[in-house]
């Protein structure tokens, strides 16, 4: 019995070591050393440099905005969605998850397209005669992007908390006389806090991270952490400063979590 | 910022088990592993060596040539024939990448214009390493209907009147180069005052700016989405034939004229058909069919020869290098220059 269960996590401890620990390591390690290997902390201060952390800064609203936007897009959906009969709302749950069949980096770029000042969105609108919509290449077209690309990984867990809900304990809140926002909050939305809280963690940390969505939405003008880092590695080939920058954003990201942890006592959380 | 780390280390863990297995196949007359600029050729040229001489193609491209070189000097992906700029070209010879060419192996090598290996000498000094295969230079495109005097210089790139319109290069040395041109300095200074003088005309300009990009200058011209950009002559051409409001000129203050050359690194492992695959680009028919497909200037003679009086005449295509001053190629600077001009790119783009 205990044979077999080793041998059935064998090939997730060759995943976990080929391609979580070990590019850890290689990350850390290129963080602390400079291009001769020896040891410093240059790489890791640079994150006081003031265009790094400018981008930093950048990169923690932007992502606020959209985490705080697809929150209040994505609740009320999910509980129409949980409200719904069973084919119903997988029909619409599968409405939702389709477009993510499709490439992140097409969608994307379809958003260009849309958004370009020839493009489909405003064609339409000058052809109908009203003005014209301007965002793209700015940090309302990258904020767009993230709440449309990050938007199902907010729904979901949402979702799933909201359905595990047994209507026996929302009946009882109105048995003892709780009208319907009584009933929400003090009952069905503390209930889905789980669900919220990583939702949140899965928005939150892509949406920091992100350098496509800002190197396509953005014009390649505003510059998030994640192209900073983008660009040590791939123009400046310095995979130091890189490395020492990611390590200094993975911390950002464990704090992140661990606060939103905190708010969250039910367990059944991220870490 | 794992995915990125974990993408490249994977990127570079399939690759080296791509060659890895490449090495046991054995295809009839082996393979040759190119890696080359997107959309740098025609792809019928790819089927048509692989049908005439036997040997499979492994086909890989880059986007810039600074994307390009840490994947060769990391070693971790052979690549047996590489297709750099000039600059790049001297920094990889600089630092022992490449190896060099048999050029008696390479029966076409005629067919390129002696003018063009001259220039090569500038990062090539005894034409040891690469073999030209593109030339051209660097210009402003403009659409005819959407500017109110035609654009003669880099300064009209500062033009308030072009507010959002205006389109620059996404990568270092171009967008430095338009500042150091219009300021009258070199495009290969390492003087810090230039520098800063360059980075604060490029912040200047950065309202005026719709985007940085490189690929997409063609596309987003094409579209009517933006009034001048920054564009390779190459390019030019084709973006003329799909929208004819399109119109290309060499700025007056000068610009920089590149070749990209095909070189061959170290650590090729088929060193002798990287040699098959430069001579066969260098048949005329074929550099005259990688034209018509890329519409980048061709060194080859040969080539050239053959097409229509029209094109062989296209200022574009062809420009008479002797009517424009000011023209300079790339010159590899050095690590610490490199940084210098990261560092202030950084400033710009974080601005």
């Amino acid at each position: 019995m205990k044979n077999k269960s080793t041998l059935l996590a064998a090939p997730y401890s060759v995943w976990a070591i080929g391609f979580i620990l070990i590019p850890l390591v290689l990350v850390i390690f290129y963080a602390f050393t400079d291009k001769t290997g020896s040891f410093t902390l240059d790489n890791i201060i640079a994150i006081s440099e003031s265009t790094n952390l400018k981008a930093l800064g950048l990169s923690v609203m932007l992502s606020f905005i959209s985490t705080i936007i697809c929150l209040l897009l994505a609740y009320p959906l999910a509980m129409i969605l949980a409200t719904l009969g069973v084919n119903q709302s997988s029909f619409m749950v599968f409405i939702f998850i389709l477009p993510m069949w499709m490439n992140f980096l097409l969608r994307t770029l379809a958003w260009q397209t849309l958004l370009e000042k020839t493009g489909v969105i405003n064609s339409i609108l000058t052809f109908l005669n009203l003005p014209t919509l301007n965002i793209i290449n700015t940090p309302s077209a990258i904020v767009l992007g993230m709440v449309y690309n990050f938007l199902p990984f907010m729904v979901l867990p949402i979702y799933n908390t909201l359905i595990k809900i047994d209507s026996n304990v929302i009946n009882a809140a109105k048995d003892l006389g709780a009208n319907n926002i009584q009933t929400f909050t003090r009952v069905i939305f503390p209930l889905s806090l789980p669900g919220v809280i990583s939702g949140i963690t899965m928005v939150f940390v892509p949406a920091l991270t992100t350098f496509v969505i800002s190197d396509l939405l953005g014009g390649a003008k505003i510059l998030l952490i994640g192209n900073v880092i983008e660009q040590e590695f791939k123009q400046a080939n310095n995979w130091n400063a890189g490395s020492g920058l990611s390590f200094v954003l993975m911390i950002f990201i464990v704090i992140s979590i661990f606060i939103s942890n905190k708010y969250d006592k039910e367990g059944g959380s991220i870490l | 910022m794992r995915k990125v780390v974990s993408l490249m280390l994977s990127l570079v863990l399939t690759a080296s088990l791509l060659t890895g297995c490449s090495d046991n196949k054995t295809s009839s007359n082996g393979e040759v592993i190119v890696y080359n600029w997107g959309e740098y050729i025609d792809p019928e040229v790819i089927t048509q060596f692989e049908e005439e001489t036997g040997i499979k193609v492994i086909y890989d491209e880059f986007e810039t040539n600074e994307i390009m070189y840490p994947k060769v000097e990391a070693g971790a992906s052979q690549y047996d024939v590489i297709c750099p700029s000039d600059y790049m070209i001297s920094k990889m010879i600089e630092n022992d990448l490449l190896q060099e060419i048999d050029f008696s192996k390479l029966s076409n090598i005629d067919q390129i214009g002696s003018q063009y290996m001259e220039m090569s000498k500038e990062f090539d000094p005894e034409n040891k390493y690469s073999v030209p295969y593109c030339w051209g230079t660097v210009g402003i495109l403009y659409n005819k209907t959407m500017v109110s005097s035609a654009p003669t210089k880099w300064a009209d790139l500062w033009n308030e009147e072009y507010k959002d319109n205006i389109l620059m290069q996404d990568s270092v040395r171009d967008a430095f180069m338009v500042a150091q041109k219009m300021l009258g300095y070199s495009m290969n200074s390492t003087d810090k005052d230039e520098l800063e003088q360059c980075k604060n005309k490029l912040i200047e300009q950065k309202p005026l700016v719709q985007a940085y990009v490189v690929d997409q200058v063609r596309d987003k011209m094409i579209g009517n989405e933006a009034a001048i950009g920054v564009i390779y002559s190459g390019e030019a051409i084709y973006t003329q034939r799909e929208n004819e409001d399109l119109e290309f000129v060499i700025p007056e203050e000068g610009t920089n004229v590149w070749i990209d050359s095909w070189v061959i690194p170290k650590n090729a492992p088929n060193y002798e058909n990287a040699l098959k695959w430069i001579d066969f680009m260098l048949k005329p028919e074929i550099a005259l069919k990688n034209f018509d497909y890329i519409t980048y200037g061709t060194p080859n003679d040969g080539a050239k020869a053959l097409m229509d009086e029209d094109l062989q005449n296209n200022e574009i295509a062809f420009p008479d290098l002797t009517k424009h001053k000011g023209l300079e190629t790339y010159v590899y600077l050095g690590e610490d220059a490199d940084e210098l001009y990261n560092d202030l790119w950084k400033d710009v783009k974080s601005e």
